[in-house]
């Protein structure tokens, strides 16, 4: 049954092999020998300068507050993000009261509306959600200041994106808000392919909801769960961070460098102030970050699988 | 897990083989392999470009004295932004019509480094480029690895409308200079002309009983005045503070002299130090503690905090002349847009109230390795004539580099008292370069977590001083950017 299985896949992916090494390995390979050079991005002419731009990130205070962010990203976005997640999506499949003559287990009542609800933002693209968020956070005018108002909260008027000590709250308040509908879809159909055998089993030995949901979906779902850790963990230090923090915090970076992270660094770096190559040096170390970010999730994630 | 399940799991899952697991190990682990910031860099692989293919110069006469190759072909790129891309194609007409057989391409796009960069790699840049907007490349950058021609000749050239007039002769004071990094050549020709400073309604100021203040006395007397009546002083772009200079650094140069500027310029040494930029400090944290600093202005941008002004929450906003045509639609049309040179401490300042920082805008520049250097300074010869001048001045609202060419156009309010503020200023036309030199150590530094830190309530007039010199001081030790001074 094994034989020849490797050969087979390997001809299967030669060709996409192929072609993702010509167009996605190689150009990274080419970034890595950028950052040993000073190549501004706006001429041909580099030349080599072997370890300067590395040296230079190392003495980089901004380079680091920009890694510090990025990590806080990483870290607490998926935490948040999937805590979230698994608790929506709990309570639509599983977590609702038994009701007379229904199916066994069943989500909280209404439990197909929040479904649209939640999914909702995954419709919108991030620079839109960006945008409403930053009117939203407008502290004159923005809706969330206005409504301090109506309640008689008149004090309370935080400035938001203005201050340094929420401005990063703020914007990671954003991405959660956009992102959880995914993983509570993704959730939802982890929990469906759960037989529902196990549940009745365990409502008739007297398990409440807290019980069930730690005894029962949290570990059947613990494969979905760790790749969708990694895979918000991605896109917090990478596109989504940057769309963000890019549109809503744009001083930008945020007061006193308070919303910075790596990608809108380099970002800045290549293309503000025409120093492409040690753009390409802080992408190296936002590569590192991610790799290390995947290895660690994976490796603290690691338990027994567990068969249904 | 239960006994009943081997035979689900066997096919799904698989304890043989590649699991669901591994390949979610292995498809992370290439997936994070597209982290998608670096390879659109190096999409832009450089390649050498030669000089191989330059045309060759057409014939001197008094209607070419760049001597222009009549047949050789012209490309121009133009950022397509506030000003819109009309203005250009009459130019180009006129260019068409000069010489009938040379094809011109012209484009006009927003992403001008999206566009352009590429290009520059490859030694194959356009004849003529209007670097302007978000994707601006960086001048010092271009300057520093040699893309840009010396516009020199064309400065040196017969003005378009006067054969006996340069075309330096035509300009307004103080452009020349702005295309000069250090030494004599001239990279950048500025096609615009900006008028920064402080920006309000002057129906607003005669409703409260009051002139435009020339001491800070009298600011805070107006500033008070107008808290009363539940209005705030000022507003500003908060989330970009960068905007405060417009006002503030015409201020120092006011209260201090120009050298205190020049000095900030060139990087020296506890230049920030200097009494004139402490008293300008302490007097702009006076309006955030006096509390006439519209609420939640740290929060806004510059779109928030103009749309704030225009609906009369504040009187004053520091801008540029740019704001007149960018608020067109939140301005009511009994507003009566003036702007003011900066107000001063008091008597005893260096320079007389009216000292105004005002500057080219919209550079033009053409690169070193264009195919046609001639065509490309001949556009800009075309552009900077009276008529051209005047096409763009009565379309865009803006006045341009060529000094002159308003008569005949009915000015709108803020234009007008624009031209009378120029007018006022005579010679106290200041123009600190940190803005187009050190652009990240201007906004991002001195602006953002400096001056908006400090109008925020955040920091002290000294701490903020503190921290800029130190911005300062590590810019100029910055082997990585290059560094200019003042001649």
């Amino acid at each position: 049954m094994q034989h020849g299985k490797y050969r087979f896949i390997v001809g299967f992916l030669a060709l996409p092999l192929g072609l993702y090494a010509l167009f996605v390995v190689w150009p990274f390979i080419q970034s890595i020998y950028y950052s040993f050079t000073d190549w501004t991005g706006l001429s041909p002419e580099f030349k080599m300068v072997g370890l300067d731009n590395y040296r230079r990130m190392l003495d980089d205070e901004i380079f680091w507050k920009s890694l510090q962010h990025s990590l806080m990203f990483a870290v607490v976005l998926p935490l948040v993000t999937i805590s979230l997640a698994l608790f929506f999506a709990f309570m639509i499949n599983v977590g609702g009261r038994r009701r007379k003559g229904g199916p066994v287990i069943s989500g909280v009542r209404g439990s197909s509306f929040y479904k649209i609800v939640y999914f909702f933002p995954q419709v919108l693209s991030i620079a839109i959600v960006a945008l409403l968020f930053a009117f939203a956070y407008n502290p004159d005018s923005g809706a969330i200041n206005s409504f301090f108002r109506g309640i008689g909260l008149d004090g309370l008027q935080p400035l938001w994106l203005g201050d340094p000590d929420l401005a990063l709250w703020c914007v990671m308040a954003v991405l959660v808000w956009s992102t959880v509908g995914f993983f509570v879809v993704l959730f939802s159909a982890g929990m469906a392919s759960i037989p529902a055998d196990l549940y009745e089993a365990a409502l008739l030995d007297g398990a409440g909801r807290a019980a069930t949901f730690f005894r029962i979906t949290l570990p059947l779902l613990w494969d979905t769960v760790q790749s969708g850790w990694v895979y918000m963990g991605i896109l917090a230090l990478g596109a989504e961070s940057f769309a963000v923090v890019q549109i809503m915090t744009t001083g930008p970076g945020g007061p006193d460098y308070s919303t910075t992270v790596m990608v809108l660094y380099v970002y800045q770096k290549a293309f503000r102030d025409g120093q492409a190559a040690y753009a390409t040096t802080i992408g190296v170390a936002l590569l590192i970050v991610t790799l290390a970010f995947a290895a660690v999730v994976m490796r603290l994630g690691r338990r027994e699988r567990l068969e249904y | 897990m239960g006994s009943h399940s081997e035979n689900i799991g066997s096919d799904k899952n698989g304890s043989v083989g590649v699991g669901r697991r591994d390949l979610i190990k292995r498809s992370a682990a290439l997936g994070l392999i597209s982290v998608p910031t670096m390879s659109f860099l190096s999409a832009c692989a450089s390649s050498g470009g030669g000089d191989e293919d330059k045309a060759k110069a057409g014939k001197k006469t008094a209607k070419n004295p760049l001597a222009v190759n009549e047949t050789a072909q012209m490309e121009f790129v133009l950022f397509d932004g506030g000003f819109g891309k009309e203005y250009a194609e009459d130019a180009v007409k006129i260019y068409e019509k000069a010489f009938p057989d040379a094809n011109v391409k012209f484009s006009a796009t927003q992403k001008i480094q999206s566009t352009l960069q590429p290009r520059f790699n490859q030694g194959t840049p356009p004849d003529l480029i209007d670097n302007s907007g978000a994707e601006q490349m960086d001048m010092g950058v271009l300057v520093g690895k040699n893309q840009l021609a010396d516009l020199t000749p064309l400065l040196d050239a017969a003005s378009y409308d006067d054969p006996n007039k340069k075309v330096r002769d035509t300009l307004r004071p103080g452009i020349v200079e702005m295309g000069q990094f250090d030494g004599d050549p001239v990279w950048i020709m500025y096609y615009a002309y900006t008028v920064y400073g402080v920006w309000y309604s002057q129906k607003a100021l005669d409703s409260l009983d009051a002139t435009y203040p020339e001491t800070w006395d009298e600011m805070l007397a107006v500033c008070e005045k107008a808290k009363k009546k539940g209005i705030a002083g000022w507003t500003y772009a908060g989330k970009y503070p960068y905007y405060l200079p417009f006002s503030l650094y015409p201020m120092i140069g006011k209260v201090g002299g120009r050298e205190v500027l020049d000095a900030i310029d060139n990087l020296e040494p506890n230049a920030w130090k200097h009494p004139a930029v402490k008293a300008c400090f302490d007097a702009y944290y006076e309006l955030f503690k006096k509390g006439y600093i519209l609420k939640g202005t740290p929060g806004l941008d510059h779109i928030q905090s103009q749309t704030a002004w225009a609906k009369g929450k504040a009187l004053f906003i520091p801008n540029g002349s740019w704001v007149e045509n960018e608020s067109a639609n939140v301005i009511p049309a009994d507003f009566d847009l003036a702007v003011s040179a900066p107000t001063g401490i008091d008597s005893s300042d260096k320079m007389p109230f009216g000292t105004i920082w005002a500057s080219g805008g919209e550079p033009f520049v053409v690169p070193a390795k264009a195919k046609n250097t001639a065509g490309g300074m001949e556009q800009l010869r075309i552009m900077l004539s009276e008529a051209s001048s005047k096409n763009f001045t009565s379309k865009v609202k803006s006045l341009t580099a060529y000094n002159g060419g308003t008569d005949g156009i009915t000015l709108t309010p803020g234009l007008k008292s624009g031209v009378a503020a120029l007018d006022k200023a005579g010679e106290n036309v200041v123009n600190p370069r940190l803005q187009d030199w050190y652009v990240q150590l201007q906004k991002e530094k001195i602006g953002v977590s400096g001056l908006g830190e400090m109008m925020a309530g955040r920091l002290t007039p000294a701490e903020a001083i503190k921290k800029i010199q130190g911005y300062a001081d590590e810019a100029a030790k910055d082997t990585s950017i290059k560094h200019y001074k003042h001649q």
